[in-house]
């Protein structure tokens, strides 16, 4: 009761200011994303000539022509989009969950080192890299395959860095000692005691990876050449590059990137409940 | 005379890439490739990078009599990024057999020496181009760097009803075009004869090429550039002085606000090229039979003068270990009848072949109203002129849109524009160690 009055207090100085400020973000954030929703569901007629907030009739017929366009290229590009993104994701999840775990619960010569070097890989935008890790992985003649778009997004500085702090907070050293003391080797250590206590941190990190990924669109763009290995938005680019005689595909287009979305939002929402749960789930009470 | 020079100017610029890019393939014997019945070996396989619409579909026919040579299309985006992502991975040797070209773009890919030269193959083909078109695969010189597909002549398109309607004539020289756009003006405050795009280069550089401009040239061992000439301050500072009048909007093509317009008949005319039907087609769908065509205003009366906007060519990459088979399957995409049948009703493109322009009947569907669509479209064809593109278009198209823009905004003269455009395109051929005549 006393606690409740009390927040109530600290809280009214401010009134809604906050929330409010908080709502606009979100319209803000999410305005784009209703946009591309009513205009996926108008023809090439009504997208032009109609009111931007009124729905229109077309979106059966947008999502018939898109799956029909090129013998449902469509679905090769979205499956695609997911091998990069959940291979990537996950191959990445992995990498930085075990090297965050090591910097932040060993000890050994040149850790420092390496992790200032993975900070300042953070300060290096990917953008800046596409190019010569191009030129790299055609050398070694890897340009143009999956393993192009999916080797580079594997080694991620930030969810290193990420997984280091995470693994500094939730792993208790006494934890670990005990572990040492029953007479787990560390491997076992590592797998039983510590990336349990991890999975909150590795699901952000996943989610993270997923959606930049997802969204990548300068690596696949210019690492592949055969547009059967393409993810969504280079190949949802083809459709809107046809080139200057040709007119774009806006409604198939519009709707490819609607549907792109839908993925996006349905995991948020079913790898929510993991932050919930285990970040209040801890061994050391 | 002239054309050895330029290609012993391009020659000395190949060699300075090659020599800054390390390694260069080794040639593939033309001789070797020449037959490619290698049954041994089993079929060559060539990968083909292009954008143009249902090319998988008339590639499909030809591998269907061609079971020896295979082609596999994969599908770009077009565009200044498609050569872009064409130069990278020629430099990084894994470039496809055989590329969608655009004119502007191919000087760029020859400074690379990224696309092969066809001459000895394209002999008995050339005569099926106009010179003009011919002339932007050749650069000017002895070489030929890839066969021409399409082309885009410019034409005026005009709303026949809206004209009608507010008692305007079709402008026969850019005079009365101006003065069109005045009359409209206080006829309909709320509608614009026309817009200037401070996005489309391509736009601009054609209706520079009508009035005359030589951008790019070669004198002795150097290029000259002049894209500050007379003929394009002209058309820039015409253009600039309407849209200060405010009688000439200034919003992009393309963008959807200028879908918007064209839909509510707030935009009576656009200065387009032949293949502005399939994109009214599909942006303007409404306006249907309401549309029709006529020469572009020409800057003095009775002249019968256009330029190029978009157009491209086939290119094979000069990497490419089957040189033979790529060029035969360039030649059949762009001469053979059957080809080119394909490429117009699938591919949607205004053939650059002359016979295959003349062949063309039925106006489009959206043209339906005016019949004679493709006779038009010739005689146009006709008084198009063009110029040499120089090796880095990309800068100077990129300077367009940064410097018009801020023209745009400050309101400052088109003409300082275009200066910004020669300045940076000259900064840019020194850097990259072209030589120059002042």
């Amino acid at each position: 009761m006393a606690s409740a009055h009390r927040l109530k207090a600290a809280r009214a100085p401010w009134g809604v200011a906050p929330t409010g400020l908080l709502l606009l973000g979100a319209i803000y954030c999410l305005f784009p994303v209703f946009w591309v929703l009513i205009a996926a569901t108008k023809s090439p007629a009504e997208l032009f000539s109609t009111s931007t907030l009124s729905f229109g009739t077309g979106f059966l017929d947008n999502v018939t022509q898109l799956f029909a366009y090129r013998d449902g290229v469509f679905w090769l590009w979205a499956a695609n989009t997911l091998l990069y993104a959940g291979g990537g994701a996950l191959l990445s999840t992995a990498v930085s969950a075990v090297s965050g775990y090591t910097l932040a619960k060993y000890r050994f010569r040149g850790r420092n080192l390496i992790f200032n070097l993975l900070i300042g890989g953070i300060l290096v935008p990917s953008v800046v890299l596409a190019i010569p890790q191009y030129l790299l992985f055609s050398k070694v003649g890897l340009a143009d395959t999956y393993w192009a778009v999916l080797l580079p997004q594997i080694l991620h500085p930030y969810s290193i860095y990420l997984a280091r702090v995470y693994a500094t907070a939730a792993i208790p050293d006494s934890l670990l000692e005990a572990g040492r003391i029953d007479g787990a080797g560390e491997g076992r250590l590592m797998y039983q005691v510590a990336i349990p206590l991890m999975v909150p941190g590795m699901v952000t990190i996943f989610l993270f990876q997923f959606v930049a990924i997802w969204n990548n669109f300068l690596l696949p763009f210019i690492m592949l050449g055969d547009d059967g290995k393409f993810p969504l938005t280079v190949g949802l680019f083809t459709l809107l590059q046809s080139g200057a005689n040709q007119p774009s595909l806006y409604n198939l287009i519009l709707t490819g990137a609607f549907l792109s979305l839908i993925p996006l939002i349905a995991l948020f929402l079913t790898m929510q409940r993991y932050w919930k749960t285990d970040l209040s789930s801890g061994a050391v009470k | 005379m002239r054309a050895n020079r330029l290609g012993a100017a391009l020659a000395a610029v190949l060699t300075a890439t090659l020599a800054s890019c390390g390694s260069s393939e080794p040639a593939a014997s033309p001789e070797a490739a020449q037959s490619p019945a290698a049954a041994a070996t089993g079929p060559v396989k060539l990968t083909y990078w292009t954008w143009a619409p249902n090319m998988d579909k008339i590639v499909a026919a030809w591998n269907q009599e061609h079971p020896d040579i295979q082609v596999t299309v994969s599908k770009q985006a077009g565009g200044d990024d498609a050569a872009a992502k064409f130069l990278t991975a020629a430099k990084a040797g894994n470039p496809p057999d055989l590329v969608q070209a655009e004119y502007q773009h191919l000087p760029s890919f020859v400074a690379a020496d990224a696309v092969a030269d066809l001459k000895a193959e394209t002999a008995s083909i050339a005569g099926e181009f106009a010179e003009g078109l011919w002339g932007l695969v050749t650069l000017g010189t002895e070489g030929v760097y890839g066969i021409p597909q399409d082309s885009g002549p410019m034409m005026l398109f005009y709303r026949e009803d809206l004209f009608d309607k507010y008692g305007l004539s079709v402008p026969k020289t850019w005079q009365e075009y101006a003065d069109a756009a005045r009359a409209l003006r206080k006829k309909d405050p709320k509608a614009y004869l026309g817009t200037f795009s401070s996005k489309d280069p391509g736009a601009f550089t054609g209706l520079a090429q009508q009035a005359g401009a030589q951008w790019w040239s070669i004198s002795g061992e150097s290029w000259k550039v002049n894209i500050a000439d007379e003929p394009t301050k002209k058309v820039a500072d015409y253009w600039g002085g309407l849209v200060k009048e405010g009688v000439i909007d200034d919003m992009p093509y393309f963008t959807p606000e200028w879908n918007k317009a064209l839909n509510d008949g707030r935009l009576l005319t656009w200065p387009s090229a032949v293949w502005a039907p399939g994109v009214l087609e599909s942006n303007a769908p409404k306006a249907k039979g309401k549309w029709a065509v006529a020469p572009l205003p020409q800057w003095n009366a009775g002249e019968s003068f256009s330029g190029f906007w978009g157009g491209s060519s086939t290119a094979v990459s000069s990497k490419t270990p089957n040189k033979a088979a790529a060029t035969q399957f360039a030649t059949w995409l762009n001469t053979d009848p059957a080809a080119l049948d394909l490429l117009v009703k699938e591919a949607a493109i205004y053939p650059a072949s002359t016979k295959a322009q003349s062949a063309l009947g039925q106006a489009p569907g959206y043209f339906s109203n005016q019949p004679d669509f493709w006779q038009q479209a010739a005689t146009v064809s006709a008084g198009a002129r063009g110029f040499t593109f120089g090796p880095n278009v990309g800068v100077t198209y990129n300077t367009f849109k940064d410097a018009f823009d801020k023209a745009l905004q400050n309101k400052t003269a088109f003409s300082g524009a275009v200066q910004a455009m020669q300045d940076a395109t000259v900064a840019d051929m020194r850097k990259s160690g072209f030589q120059l005549a002042s």
